[in-house]
């Protein structure tokens, strides 16, 4: 096999554009603007990623299609819509930093931001293990420093140490199933693996390294029961952390992880269905049936979690982990690669739902800078604080609540919609997917406790009128209008997957 | 005809515009409102001046929206929708001229009322489910945010218990729908979710499929008509919603559910029809009653209207349960007729009685002479009683006639159980009428012994009053006195396969 190391690089260009605006944006700052006030620095480091990444951007668009490298890399129309996805939320994120909290570190911040974009891209072609695990690792490490980036906070330290714990452990799970699986198949390219696993789905040493998948994959999604990290990490993470935690890094996570479970343990995968002739379950053990009971579990955990809440910050992370139970039934219910087009749904759900959650985050972080943003309370008045910041969230709560026509609604319901397709409304997934439906009746409760404080409750009595600086009313605005338009008119988003 | 769809985009655009100018003055939004609620009114009252019945349903836009979900753009209307979409014009207008003297936050108020207008036309005109169910669940949060936001006893708590049951019904007809169109893919290979469509495979189903997705469909749409005992939500969030909001809650909302009945849940699943027919009559012959019974011993004044919208909405899901064409036109018309007669009564409580005497207890109501004190409100309240409790002339008449007369024809014993709720709404409306308006035994000027101060004179009654109300009286009277104009356009619309074959009840 010749590797030919001029297409590799053309293929990686978006990745080696942001690292270079990454060194760039470090570069300039040591050597020029050190003694510039850290809000100077900060604006001019964002004004370089943000250039970096819609170079990046242009390139992912235009870029090279198909297999790389040997097959290392897969762009396919998912891998790319996919790399898109996450560049224009790290963007909309920048844009959040800028509206939040000047943090201590002002250049390193947005540097770590691209490093951890940089991870994703890659995590959304790799189709091989050992890329795969670096990718991911790479995106993970910048998290774990950004969870834990506010050094003066003893709150942010324990989010960083909790995630850093716990995605430790996850990423030794993940990596003791990938060398079993190489162990049993020979192979680290996804595809090898998925021929050769197809004779030994139920052997134990098979079930034990899919268990080590699934796991770390629990916990990537932040799917119960492997989600207790994320309630803390999403209250003590600088705001914009969180937002990149629960948008970009879950986008990329879970295609890399569906590409994980369909190619390569497409084989080990069981079945769910129905017969369509003699209406029986069809039901084989295999990682089908592990997912679905994280999903069921997710969606139960998170829903009822956020019920008690009354910290915003916490009441999103359980809201987070309910649509995890419902990204991972979409896992499920896309299938296997070879009926691509129908990962739609669960790409447009994962994105939507990232852009809402960089929304809400967005307006936290902005609450934040000039008082507190902890408890529900603290949002009381907004509309009367400022209207935009109101409406902003508005729009992305609202969508977190699955209402149309924003996009949340239309997220969910596809995705419902293929799981029930999976064998009949009758078969294990149809019942996770009105499980969902009912639980989203739920889920309208605790939003609407949110955007009472904000729409319907008077402001408490020192609360200022805030200011919303520029950069980040344009990504809250960006954020809401995409929402709109991508719920309202979802052929112009979906006619190019 | 072709520009009905324009009162849906006008809607919403008239909600960001009410939203827009009442950042500068609350007058400005107030005119924005009126003129898009009478654009609106005017776009339908000339689509049924062109409206030919016989056509059956008119298709009037028709594009792909997602295609790779099946699911089209498609609006369409025939007599029924059309029925309903002038009613929701005439609520809105009048809805907003009794929200005239609104001065908090009047922008957002006009901005909310618009949206929820616009999904409920949206869903009057809908041909394609998941379109019907986009505009059904847009209606949704407006209504929350009118009553958390403007409303009054108990807001928060109504407004939530409101949202909550509206979304949770809608969480029911989703799953009911998603299993229909699943099974539609997996039985015929055809993946649609057009109306027509969905019945030509939905109807011959076997029956358990089709009990249990009526069931679903049925019930999630009920929760919404007030059907007993799922009806709880209604007297509380109506009592507790502004008077504008009040109107379109009881006016137009209420009937999403029943319009919802009658248009997905009857002609989709004509078999689970068939099997739940004593089941929905008896519970729609219970809350009539039960709803009634309530009613006459309500002491706050709001209630009592509340409700009674509980009960006369027993009639419409009464009339579907019987399930032929008599019963069902009479449904329609009750739909109508009880928009425009809610929207008279909550408006007089609301807005002329409780924003100038500051009570709405009928104990604190019958030591004013409220007869002599304002009279142009006590001559609306009794037409208005007059009609919600059947007189000759006004629209609830013919209507609860045809229901009963329907209902007769498939059970006798229906047909009784109703006509004691006749006469128990006659005993509410009396006693509502007699306490509030015609009880004052003493002299006025005597102190009395309740909070309400001894007064001679209120603000007089301002003209968006006068007008809302003769709006919705003429509305009343003429239908009541020629019901054919609406009869000759609901008629035709039960004459399409689909319904005819629900109304043999799945018989071919």
């Amino acid at each position: 096999m010749r590797l030919d190391y001029a297409e590799l690089f053309r293929a990686l260009r978006p990745e080696a554009l942001l690292v270079f605006g990454a060194l760039l944006a470090l570069g300039l700052d040591l050597a020029v603007f050190r003694a510039r006030p850290r809000e100077a620095r900060l604006r001019i480091a964002l004004w370089i990623g943000a250039l970096a990444i819609v170079a990046a951007l242009a390139h992912a668009w235009l870029g090279v299609r198909g297999p790389v490298f040997g097959g290392v890399l897969l762009f396919d129309r998912i891998a790319v819509a996919t790399r898109l996805g996450v560049l224009v939320l790290t963007l909309l994120t920048l844009g959040v930093t800028a509206g939040g909290r000047t943090p201590r570190h002002p250049v390193e911040h947005v540097a770590i931001v691209l490093f951890a974009a940089t991870g994703f891209l890659l995590m959304a072609a790799a189709n091989q293990l050992l890329l795969a695990f670096l990718a991911l690792e790479l995106a993970s490490v910048s998290l774990y420093v950004l969870a834990g980036f506010d050094k003066s906070s003893p709150r942010s330290a324990e989010a960083g140490l909790k995630y850093f714990l716990t995605g430790g452990i996850s990423a030794a799970f993940l990596l003791f199933g990938f060398s079993l699986l190489y162990g049993i198949t020979g192979s680290i390219e996804l595809a090898e693996i998925g021929k050769r696993l197809a004779g030994h789905a139920t052997e134990p040493l098979t079930i034990v390294a899919v268990v080590m998948v699934v796991a770390a994959f629990g916990f990537k999604a932040a799917a119960a029961p492997f989600h207790l990290w994320a309630p803390d990490a999403y209250e003590g993470a600088p705001a914009p952390s969180a937002a990149l935690i629960a948008s970009a890094a879950k986008l990329a996570g879970l295609v890399l992880f569906w590409r994980l479970l369909w190619s390569g343990l497409g084989g080990a995968a069981g079945d769910l269905g129905r017969d369509v002739e003699s209406t029986r379950l069809t039901v084989v053990n295999g990682w089908m049936i592990a997912v679905a009971l994280l999903a069921f579990a997710s969606m139960a955990v998170g829903n009822l979690g956020a019920l008690a809440q009354r910290n915003v910050r916490r009441l999103l992370a359980y809201s987070a982990i309910a649509h995890a139970g419902v990204l991972v039934l979409g896992v499920i219910a896309t299938g296997p690669v070879t009926t691509e087009p129908t990962v739609a749904p669960l790409f447009y759900y994962a994105a939507t739902y990232g852009l809402a959650t960089v929304g809400a985050f967005g307006v936290i972080a902005v609450v934040a800078r000039a008082g507190r943003c902890e408890e529900l309370t603290d949002l009381a008045g907004l509309h009367r604080r400022s209207p935009l910041l109101a409406g902003c969230l508005a729009v992305c709560v609202l969508s977190l609540a699955g209402i149309p026509p924003l996009a949340g609604f239309l997220g969910k319901f596809w995705v419902i919609l293929m799981a029930f397709r999976v064998g009949g409304a009758a078969a294990p997934l149809g019942w996770i997917g009105a499980a969902a439906v009912g639980w989203s009746a739920v889920g309208l409760y605790y939003y609407l406790l949110v955007l009472k404080q904000a729409l319907v409750a008077a402001p408490t009595e020192n609360a200022p009128p805030l200011r919303v600086p520029p950069a980040a009313a344009v990504a809250l605005v960006t954020t809401a209008a995409l929402l709109i338009v991508a719920g309202v008119w979802p052929d112009v988003v979906l006619r190019w997957l | 005809m072709n520009a009905l769809p324009w009162t849906i985009y006008l809607s919403f655009l008239g909600a960001l515009l009410a939203l827009v100018a009442g950042a500068r003055s609350a007058a400005a939004a107030r005119v924005v409102a009126l003129v898009t609620a009478v654009i609106g009114l005017g776009l339908t009252l000339v689509a049924a001046a062109k409206f030919v019945p016989a056509a059956g349903l008119q298709t009037l836009v028709n594009v792909p929206w997602l295609p790779q979900l099946g699911v089209r753009y498609h609006l369409a209307a025939d007599g029924i929708s059309l029925t309903l979409v002038v009613l929701t014009g005439l609520a809105s207008v009048a809805g907003i001229l009794f929200s005239w003297n609104l001065t908090a936050r009047v922008g957002e108020f006009f901005a909310c009322y618009l949206a929820l207008i616009g999904g409920v036309y949206g869903v009057f005109l809908s041909a394609d489910a998941f379109v019907f169910f986009v505009f059904y669940e847009i209606a949704i949060v407006p209504k929350y945010f009118l009553v958390a936001n403007w409303g009054s006893t108990r807001r928060e708590y109504g407004a939530m218990k409101l949202a909550l049951y509206s979304f949770a019904g809608s969480a029911l007809v989703l799953v009911g729908l998603l299993w229909a169109v699943v099974a539609q893919t997996g039985i015929d290979g055809v993946t649609s979710f057009d109306l027509a469509t969905l019945a030509e495979h939905t109807a011959r189903f076997l029956p358990p499929y089709q009990i249990g997705m009526f069931a679903l469909v049925f019930l999630g749409f009920a929760i919404l008509a007030g059907l007993w005992p799922l009806h709880t939500w209604a007297p509380t969030g109506h009592v507790a919603a502004p008077t504008g909001a009040s109107m379109l809650l009881a006016g137009v909302v209420m009937k999403l559910g029943a319009y919802g009945c009658l248009r997905v849940a009857l002609p989709l699943f004509p078999t689970g029809l068939a099997f739940f027919q004593p089941a929905i009559a008896w519970l729609a012959i219970a809350g009539i009653l039960y709803a009634g019974v309530v009613a006459l011993v309500q002491d706050d004044f709001k209630f009592v209207i509340g409700y009674s919208s509980v009960s006369h909405m027993g009639f419409v899901l009464l009339g579907l349960a019987a399930a032929n064409p008599t019963a069902v036109a009479g449904a329609v018309l009750q739909m109508f007729s009880h928009g425009v007669i809610a929207g008279l009564l909550f408006a007089v409580v609301g807005r002329m009685v409780y924003e100038r005497t500051h009570t709405r207890r009928l104990a604190d109501l019958r030591r004013l002479p409220l007869h002599k004190l304002m009279p142009f409100a006590a001559l609306v309240f009794t037409l208005a009683g007059l009609a919600s409790m059947g007189m000759p002339g006004f629209s609830g008449f013919p209507a609860e006639l045809a229901i009963l007369i329907g209902a007769w024809k498939t059970s006798p014993a229906w047909a009784v159980g109703a006509g004691l709720g006749v006469l128990v709404a006659a005993a509410f409306t009396l006693r509502a009428i007699h306490v509030a308006f015609f009880g004052a035994t003493e002299n006025p000027s005597a102190p009395s012994a309740g909070n309400a101060a001894p007064v001679d004179h209120f603000e007089p009654i301002t003209w968006p009053e006068r007008a809302g109300a003769l709006l919705l009286i003429a509305a009343t009277v003429y239908v009541g006195l020629k019901p054919d104009v609406l009869l000759d356009w609901i008629g035709p619309a039960l004459e399409s396969d689909a319904m005819k074959f629900a109304l043999r009840g799945g018989r071919p």
